[in-house]
């Protein structure tokens, strides 16, 4: 089980371009088919991931790993889910890191960052509906308004997130 | 003869202390981190200028995982090579480890309250807008021209309707980068694989705008 966290979310960190977000529909998938968790509580466990400091991915993974195992499960689960960022950026910064802006690079990245774009995009639709079974019930509506007022206090108001998510609970306990 | 062994240890320490610091600061967004970080290593510590910063943010921010753990071992591998890195990756990443348990422990305590779902319902739809922003963040500095549109179109349709999982989607968005450059290059056009940036000037570093 310690192993299986560990090599899980090992693998998923690789892929974690853009920060944490475009892994979270990745990791949702993982959790549900190995039976650690079900839609709805890994929803739940991405919400307290959130209120946090530190990447919501790494955050979620910890929690996840000490639901499924404990304090090992979680330090399994973490160091998983961090250890490719070590690996990468080690691997960067002694054989890439001189080529930085070299014509080849450039254009991988040219090539990337859109893809990226649509990997956090997707993660957003995927987070915003994990709820497919019981379909839109007005709970999600009042979810979804709270998203989109959220939205508003970040982007007009350029509030700072924490700020927003501690609102947003604030709005969840009085209106839900 | 005993700062042989004693220096490194010494540094692992260093960084180890320092990123321990900074990683609770970054609520919201290893990008929250990087004021923080330039004022530890680069005013206080001089471990490196201004411009060498500026490099790690730009590889942190392109490497997978969170841009603050990335520029954590980045910084931590310039200083002190591979036990360096995972010094300061150690350090940024426990004290949140720390946080994030006990937050689990609260959890479990409060699990049945229905103020406590109600209020995780909430902060659901809030954690949905900040991907939704750092999308649209990401968006900016990616899109600017009709092949980065289409790419971040595909890539968002495959997901939602194909099975295919996001290693394939950023594969196929490194392939399509370096073979339309390289066309492009073939067929003589000029090629531009960065937004133009109206102005870079001015001793702040500029930071692209998305949170981890």
């Amino acid at each position: 089980m310690i192993w299986e966290l560990f090599f899980t979310f090992f693998k998923i960190g690789f892929i974690s371009f853009g920060g944490g977000y475009t892994v979270i529909p990745t990791i949702q998938n993982k959790v549900v088919a190995y039976g650690w968790m079900t839609g709805a509580e890994f929803q739940k466990a991405v919400s307290v991931a959130g209120m946090a400091p530190g990447p919501i991915a790494t955050n979620a993974v910890t929690l996840i790993g000490y639901d499924t195992a404990g304090i090992p499960g979680a330090i399994a689960a973490c160091a998983g889910i961090v250890l490719p960022s070590l690996i990468v950026v080690i691997a960067l910064a002694a054989f890439f890191f001189p080529y930085q802006s070299n014509k080849t690079s450039k254009s991988i990245f040219y090539g990337l960052r859109p893809v990226v774009t649509g990997l956090i995009a997707y993660a957003a639709i995927h987070f915003a509906n994990f709820d497919k079974l019981s379909g839109y019930t007005w709970m999600n509506g009042f979810t979804l308004l709270i998203c989109a007022g959220c939205l508003v206090l970040l982007a007009k108001y350029k509030l700072h997130p924490l700020t927003v998510i501690a609102a947003a609970g604030a709005a969840g306990i009085v209106f839900l | 003869m005993n700062t042989n062994w004693k220096k490194p240890l010494y540094i692992w320490v260093q960084l180890f202390w320092v990123f321990a610091r900074i990683g609770p600061s970054t609520f919201g967004g290893g990008y929250a981190m990087m004021p923080a970080i330039e004022r530890e290593v680069v005013d206080k510590r001089k471990w490196m200028s201004q411009k060498e910063l500026a490099d790690v943010v730009s590889i942190a921010g392109s490497a997978p995982g969170g841009v603050g753990v990335n520029a954590a071992a980045f910084i931590g591998y310039k200083k002190a090579r591979i036990p360096g890195a995972a010094m300061a990756v150690i350090g940024v990443t426990s004290p949140t480890f720390i946080i994030v348990i006990a937050f689990s422990l609260i959890y479990l305590i409060f699990q049945d309250s229905p103020k406590l779902e109600a209020a995780l319902k909430g902060i659901h739809g809030a954690v949905v807008a900040l991907i939704i922003m750092a999308a649209y963040r990401m968006a900016k500095a990616a899109i600017f021209d009709t092949t980065t549109a289409v790419l971040a179109i595909c890539a968002l349709f495959a997901l939602l309707a194909l099975p295919v999982t996001p290693l394939y989607i950023v594969a196929a968005g490194i392939l399509t980068g370096i073979c339309f450059i390289r066309i492009k290059e073939i067929a003589g056009k000029k090629t531009m694989t960065e937004k133009p940036s109206k102005s870079r000037s001015g001793a702040e570093p500029i930071y692209p705008e998305y949170y981890i």
